[in-house]
């Protein structure tokens, strides 16, 4: 059997190596972004001088040859799906028995005047970053920069470009950063955070068009506070969407993503679809429809490799988890902590934050039951395991603030915030006793 | 990928004045090398090495107290100083070239066979004489400029990872031991007992291979009491205490908290860990060659003390027989308690460890069978002493080991010669509580963990599959902890049960999947 897998990602990879572990079955790994897998987080360790590029490949080169992984360096034009074949740019077909799309995310554009500019870009793949070491390889080529939108991509970028000492505007639609997730609480601790950093923040604030200057390249963004911001760098960051163009006409159905059902199946017989580009017809839990997480394009690789296999599964991922670093702050959660504007009914919250350093958490419990709903974290590391037992066991937010110190996954020897936080969630629970 | 542009990597103000002022101290010390008499020879050392020291303290302070506390890694790869650079390059020369000189040619330095040294050399001789009384010796020069270089590049070091407590204990540490230990005491013993062998405590054989070397027994005998306790010290050390400090802490304690081999690759060395090949194939000759230098350690020692022990046992209370087959009965005990309570975890490494096993035992019988009074398994001992001493005490450590620091990174030697770490990280695989424990899902492979470990341990591999990290060479400097910025990682002893955790797939997946692939 010839399984075919377009991308190369942390899904289509998973995807790979399991099938592999469990069947000697023919597979074949196509993308066009780079000959090896890579990690798509690290990508802004390259610019800042942390890694080299291929320090950023989790495998070493010989490892696919090793597993019998075959790796075609390809853009897929378009997908045949009675035919079972897709055609690459070039016009050579590949055959395949079955077929896994892990083609992963593309930047968001939202109609801006001057959005394909040259200068204005996203931040997503090696083209990408490529893209950024020739705009803006230093603050004498690009004397400002401009990101628009207020997510983890965002401020990413924002710190690499600081790494250069290039000045960085940010562009923020909400009134806080990242507020759309994140507790009022934790996004102020951010926005705090952000101005450390000499980073210009403009919260409240939208993109209405990028100038050109006389040579097409972008000279200037106009937000609508009507103010003129000159820049030789605009950072499109406002979200991403599923990277699917190219199934246009394959009959495949698809909707924001590739539609699939539980079993990661799209409409087509013996095509999956996984990771960011899949778009689940049926939400699980809380969970979005399209989730452009790491994580979660990692797991839907190892349930996929077991259907493929001949065990075919449901994907039932366990609890929420997530993690970022805002500049020089961690950041975890576990279980849900929805935003002030997105609570559920009878959700109620405790934020502790650290008088001093740039340390604090958010629990969300429901108010009648007392019943632990999730955890952010934020210069503190937490155990996974712990808050997936817990939550897993329907623990009360109680006994969670009780036990906070065997979750602490800090270093030896760090101070333990445990006593500051259990002595704030006793005045807290009196208070609104 | 090719970096067309110029990220910012040049030298502040107060750094460009900063490395002028170590400079300075340098170029005296260089005045003094080729000659030039100072009047206040005191005074003029003083300035020397305070410049040097005041130099990299205030170049640190230029570097990282306008920035918030937090990783500190900006640029690394694009400075030619530790990007391998031709400032790295030039340093490497400049390393090398002064350790060549060192051990093969210290009259260079100054040394006068008879009579009183020159040059570089007299020119600490205020110092030493401060501390023992007597006049400063080559080995005094480099001691000096060493725990220098710890204290000042440790305190950059603490400046650089001041979020981190870890961090800065570990490294008060090293610098406590350097000064005490390795610089102070033995002066001070040599000071009050003129008799006693120069003794750095913390030096364990078999990294102090010449411990049990017939001048220094014989030093220690006479020496009296206090000589015996060292000498039963230097015996407990590596026969009791140092299993029993890894069994509970991993080989970190020695490694990054003790060793002055550690304590210069953590502190000098830091900008360079990065440049730890992290290859498959690296790691097949690192384990290669560094137990090959345990076993000829072993029987170069063995052998050492062969050489000199009589028929019977009138005056060093062991005949030779009877020390060989104390060895041999030791070598075979381990062995033995290995093979039946490890085997399993082992798996293809038990054939190399027998391997090893059985070479020392059959070398153990040639000695007894092949020698005489003075030759060893036909090669004179004194053959076997200068050839280990010249080859792994003065090239691996030396010249290849601190000389190419910026060019393969700072633990070339502990990862890939030191005996010591060899043995300890026997100890630290089959028989310690201490792992790096990975946090469920988290990890994103981005390889910073991997590219910031100085020992070229893939941290990554494990991290990715959820898996704890146990590995004999990891030191334990708790540095890919620091810079996952995912909070991914941690250094940790715990019960021995679970300690090594192969996975299949990671939490925050479906529990029966986790069940149906992890369990088997």
């Amino acid at each position: 059997m010839h399984i075919l897998i377009i991308g190369n990602g942390i899904s289509g990879i998973t995807a790979a190596r399991h099938i592999r572990k469990s069947s000697d079955h023919r597979i074949t790994v196509i993308s066009g972004e780079t000959d090896y897998f890579f990690s798509r987080t690290a990508l802004m360790y390259v610019y800042m001088g942390h890694l080299t590029f291929e320090q950023t490949q989790p495998y070493e080169n010989g490892f696919w040859e090793k597993n019998r992984i075959e790796l075609r360096n390809a853009w897929v034009e378009s997908v045949d799906a009675g035919g079972k074949s897709v055609r690459l740019q070039g016009g050579e077909t590949l055959e395949f028995d079955k077929l896994i799309l892990a083609t992963g995310s593309r930047p968001n554009k939202f109609g801006w005047p001057g959005q394909d500019l040259e200068g204005v870009q996203g931040l997503y793949s090696k083209q990408d970053l490529e893209n950024l070491e020739v705009c803006a390889p230093d603050n004498r080529t690009c004397k400002r920069a401009v990101i628009v939108g207020g997510g983890l991509i965002g401020i990413e970028l924002a710190e690499m470009l600081r790494t250069r000492d290039i000045p960085v505007t940010f562009l923020v639609r909400e009134a806080s950063f990242w507020d759309g997730v994140l507790p009022s609480g934790d996004s102020a601790m951010v926005n705090e955070h952000i101005r450390e950093h000499h980073i210009d923040l403009r919260l409240d604030t939208n993109l209405k068009e990028i100038i050109p200057d006389d040579r097409g390249k972008a000279r200037a963004v106009v937000t609508d506070k009507g103010e003129t911001i000159p820049c030789n760098l605009v950072g499109l960051t406002a979200g991403v969407t599923p990277n699917i163009g190219f199934l246009e006409g394959s009959g495949i159905e698809t909707d924001k993503g590739v539609l699939v059902n539980r079993f990661l199946e799209t409409s087509r017989p013996d095509i999956y679809a996984i990771g960011d580009c899949a778009q689940q017809r049926d939400p699980i839990g809380r969970r979005r429809p399209v989730e452009a997480v790491w994580y979660t394009g990692r797991m839907m690789g190892e349930v996929v490799a077991r259907t493929l296999c001949g065990d075919r599964r449901e994907y039932c991922p366990s609890h929420w988890f997530n993690s970022a670093k805002f500049l020089d702050i961690e950041y975890q959660t576990y279980g849900w902590v929805s935003s002030d504007q997105n609570k559920i009914p009878g959700e109620r919250h405790f934020h502790w934050r650290h008088p001093r350093q740039k340390v604090c958490i958010t629990l969300a419990y429901e108010a009648g039951n007392r019943q632990f709903l999730g955890i952010n974290t934020f210069g503190i590391r937490m155990k996974h395991e712990a808050f997936d037992t817990w939550l897993t066991e329907s623990r009360t937010v109680d006994e969670v603030v009780h036990r906070l110190e065997d979750a602490c996954f800090d270093p030896e020897f760090y101070r333990s915030h445990q006593p500051q936080i259990r002595a704030a969630f006793e005045k807290h629970q009196t208070v609104n006793a | 990928m090719s970096l067309a542009g110029g990220p910012p990597k040049a030298l502040n103000t107060s750094q460009r004045l900063a490395v002028l002022l170590g400079f300075s101290g340098l170029f005296i010390l260089l005045l003094a090398t080729f000659g030039s008499s100072f009047p206040h020879t005191a005074a003029w050392l003083t300035a020397s090495l305070g410049a040097i020291g005041l130099g990299i303290v205030w170049f640190s302070r230029a570097a990282y107290s306008g920035h918030g506390a937090g990783i500190k890694n900006d640029g690394v790869w694009f400075k030619s100083i530790s990007g391998r650079g031709i400032w790295a390059w030039g340093l490497g020369i400049l390393l090398t070239g002064f350790y060549i000189v060192l051990y093969f040619y210290p009259e260079y330095l100054g040394l006068v066979a008879d009579g009183p040294n020159r040059g570089l050399i007299s020119f600490f001789d205020p110092l030493s004489r401060a501390l023992s009384g007597n006049p400063a010796s080559q080995w005094f020069v480099y001691g000096t400029l060493y725990t220098l270089a710890i204290l000042a590049f440790g305190i950059k070091f603490i400046w650089k990872y001041r979020h981190n407590r870890y961090e800065i204990l570990r490294t008060l540490s090293v610098m406590f031991f350097q000064l005490a230990f390795a610089f102070i005491i033995p002066e001070i013993m040599a000071r009050l007992n003129g008799d006693l062998p120069y003794y750095d405590l913390k030096n364990i054989w078999p990294l102090n291979y010449y411990n049990f070397e017939r001048y220094r027994i014989n030093g220690f005998i006479n020496a009296g009491d206090i000589g015996l306790s060292m000498l039963l010290f230097g015996i407990a050390s590596t026969l009791v205490i140092t299993p029993v400090l890894t069994y509970f802490y991993g080989k970190r304690w020695y490694c990054s908290w003790v060793c002055g081999c550690g304590g210069l690759a953590e502190t000098a060395g830091d900008s360079f860990r990065h440049l730890s090949d992290k290859s498959l194939f690296a790691w097949k000759v690192e384990r290669w060659v560094v137990h090959s230098v345990l076993v000829f350690v072993v029987l170069m020692t063995t052998a050492v003390i062969y050489s000199y022990l009589g028929p019977d046992n009138s005056k060093y209370w062991l005949s030779r027989g009877q020390f060989l087959l104390g060895v041999a009965s030791l070598l075979t005990a381990v062995f033995a308690w290995v093979m039946v309570f490890r085997r399993k975890e082992l798996k293809k490494d038990a054939r190399y460890g027998a391997i090893g096993y059985f070479v020392i035992i059959a070398g153990l019988l040639a000695f007894h069978l092949l020698s005489d009074s003075r030759h060893v398994f036909l090669f004179r001992s004194e053959t076997l002493r200068t050839t280990y001493s010249f080859l792994i005490g003065s090239i691996f450590s030396g010249v290849i080991g601190t000389g190419f620091y910026p060019i393969f990174g700072s633990r070339v030697w502990c990862r890939f010669g030191c005996p010591m770490a060899a043995i300890l990280g026997l100890q630290q695989r089959l028989f310690s509580r201490f792992r790096i424990t990975t946090n469920g899902g988290q990890c994103i492979s981005c390889g910073n963990c991997s590219a910031y470990c100085e020992m070229g341990i893939d941290v990554r591999a494990y991290a990715q599959k959820g898996e704890n990290i146990v590995r004999a060479s990891c030191v334990g400097c708790g540095i890919c902890s620091a810079v996952c910025p995912r909070g991914v990682l941690k250094l940790e002893n715990g019960p021995r049960k679970g300690r090594i955790n192969p996975r299949e797939v990671l939490l925050g997946n479906d529990v029966d999947l986790m069940n149906l692939l992890n369990e088997k």
